[in-house]
């Protein structure tokens, strides 16, 4: 995880739209691929080329039913494409576990589309449920993580909590 | 205030004594289905101990038989899953080889009143038999198999009561498709359905609205029981189970009630279905390179009547292609001993082998570049059944027959004098 002890993420904004479904964050093709090769095809079929300018700890901001579609592993494209975190109007139920299973910091704040434009920084204050841009002073509260499911995201997800059980083995390397 | 179908089931596979909207449980989990998708090197994790061997159903659906090396590694990882834990309820390619969703309704697997989960959205198909249904990530399945139970984030519920008697010509999924265009999404909402419609409606139409509940990204979809559905699972399955109606002064948030007889056949235009409806007669016309009946929202028994009705003495267009595949090789040899299959293969249709197929664009009908595609299926997601520039159109199978024979988007209506 890429935040400090307080999970308060610092980054580049990068907007993307209503509804923007599984199969556009991880396309059928990237399926079948490895862990290591899927991220680059991010938004590939309608933003050809934007994973190649995402940088390490770049945020992205959402807006409604983000990550609809599909239970296929995309949240874990995005966070291995380098993203601190996604902030959408609302987030897929779907999608959410996803988040939270695979470590990937997700918060529905209604009305941060409005406050940010492609490029501006932004500041997320995960912990806190609330996100400012820096450049402008607005400010957008988020809905609350559940604890429960804070604490699964915070533990870097479910398969590590199931490694420390016992229940899965530890991936070869 | 009483509790909704899904809130009750929630409270009672939670031991919990009331659920409302806002809550985060934590349930047992009857039902967990791991299918070939979860099998593969990039999603797999080596389970060590599985908690009740007896709850878990193994499907190899997504690219079966094998489509390549990758998913053959998956599916003998999946033989040796199955081995090595005593697991029975498996579906290998051969006999009971099936979409896991579609199997659920055959099998009996989902019992009402219980929770279900599998790691494909469409899991929600489901819900008609009265199960807390979800289609969750592999992670949570994983989580399941190991340990037993489930967590959910409990939304607020949309009733929705059916009334009166679909015209003919018109299916259930011109109801989702009405549903869709009107309503959009339901993100974070359980929606559920009752109403003085339901003896009308077979297991087979009310399962095509459940599986597409994914498309309104619900948490939930639900059927109240009623005695068909009881009959039905009982049928299948000598496991007691306790079905949960809704308490009548659940607290919904919203009521809709929707009248069959006002339905018509409806086309979704490309890339979602999200207020994206329009009248056939809107789309009539464009033509199609391929035709698509399958998945698990419209590979059942009752879609291939529909097709062999419409396709008998008839031929597909030179200039279209027809794919049908069905949801289970049981829906498969039904079809054949019922003179359907032979119909819609006279006609100039494939019929495959049960699959998801081409629904997912992995195999048997991708779409190539700038290719138009009608489907009666789940998804018309830009890029889903193949090539990101392929233009997938929805509609009822009767609608896709019907598009099938003219080579261009048609009213399947005239069948139906």
């Amino acid at each position: 995880m890429t935040a400090d002890e307080t999970m308060v993420f610092r980054g580049r904004v990068w907007v993307a739209g209503d509804n923007i479904n599984t199969d556009l964050i991880l396309p059928i093709q990237a399926y079948y691929l490895t862990i290591a090769e899927q991220p680059k095809w991010v938004f590939s079929a309608n933003r050809p080329g934007w994973s190649d300018e995402v940088r390490k700890g770049d945020i992205l901001i959402g807006g409604k039913n983000f990550g609809m579609g599909s239970s296929r592993p995309a949240a874990r494209s995005l966070k291995n494409l380098g993203l601190a975190c996604v902030v959408a109007e609302s987030i897929n139920g779907l999608f959410y576990r996803n988040a939270v299973n695979f470590a990937f910091p997700a918060l529905e704040a209604p009305g941060v589309s409005e406050i940010f434009e492609e490029g501006d920084s932004a500041e997320v204050f995960f912990e806190a449920f609330r996100v400012r841009n820096p450049t402008s002073g607005k400010e957008c509260s988020a809905g609350a993580m559940p604890v429960p499911l804070l604490n699964i995201l915070k533990a870097g997800g479910i398969y590590p909590l199931l490694e420390k059980e016992g229940k899965i083995a530890p991936l070869a390397s | 205030m009483g509790m909704t179908a899904i809130e009750k089931i929630l409270a009672r596979n939670g031991d919990l004594k009331l659920v409302r909207p806002g809550d985060v449980v934590t349930v047992r989990v009857e039902t967990s289905i791991l299918f070939d998708n979860n099998l593969m090197d990039s999603v797999w994790r080596d389970i060590l101990e599985v908690h009740d061997p007896s709850k878990v159903v193994v499907v190899f659906d997504h690219r079966a038989p094998a489509a390549h090396v990758l998913s053959a590694k998956g599916h003998k990882r999946g033989r040796e899953f199955v081995k090595k834990f005593g697991i029975t309820r498996f579906h290998d390619i051969g006999r009971e080889q099936g979409i896991s969703h579609v199997l659920v309704a055959d099998y009996g697997y989902g019992l009402p009143g219980t929770v279900l989960i599998c790691s494909d959205s469409h899991t929600c198909s489901a819900g008609v038999f009265n199960v807390a249904a979800r289609g969750v990530g592999s992670p949570d399945i994983t989580y399941s198999i190991c340990k037993g139970e489930t967590w959910f984030r409990v939304g607020e519920t949309i009733r929705y009561d059916l009334e009166g008697t679909l015209p003919p010509g018109v299916f259930t999924k011109d109801l989702f498709l009405h549903m869709a265009g009107r309503y959009g999404n339901h993100a974070t909402m359980n929606i559920e359905f009752g109403g003085s419609a339901l003896p009308g409606l077979s297991m087979n139409a009310r399962r095509t609205i459940t599986t597409m509940g994914a498309e309104l990204s619900v948490e939930f979809a639900t059927f109240e029981p009623d005695g068909i559905m009881l009959d039905y699972v009982r049928a299948r399955t000598g496991q007691p189970f306790e079905p949960q109606w809704p308490d009548a002064d659940a607290n919904y948030l919203d009521r809709r009630t929707i009248k069959l007889d006002d339905l018509e056949p409806l086309v979704a235009l490309p890339d979602t279905v999200l207020n994206n409806s329009r009248s056939v007669g809107e789309v009539a016309g464009t033509a199609i390179d391929q035709a698509f009946i399958g998945s698990c929202a419209n590979g059942t028994l009752d879609d291939f009547a529909i097709a062999a009705r419409i396709l008998g003495g008839k031929r597909v267009s030179p200039n279209t292609r027809l794919i049908v595949t069905p949801g289970t090789q049981n829906i498969y040899r039904e079809a054949m001993r019922l003179g359907y299959v032979q119909a819609i293969v006279d006609a100039g249709g494939v019929v495959t082998n049960a699959t998801c197929g081409a629904c997912g664009g992995g195999s048997l009908g991708v779409l190539g570049p700038g290719e138009t595609c009608i489907t009666a299926s789940t998804r018309n997601f830009k890029g889903r059944m193949g090539d990101p520039s392929a233009r997938i159109f929805m509609a009822s199978p009767a609608t896709v027959a019907a598009s099938a024979i003219s080579g261009k988007i048609a009213s399947p209506m005239e069948y139906f004098q």
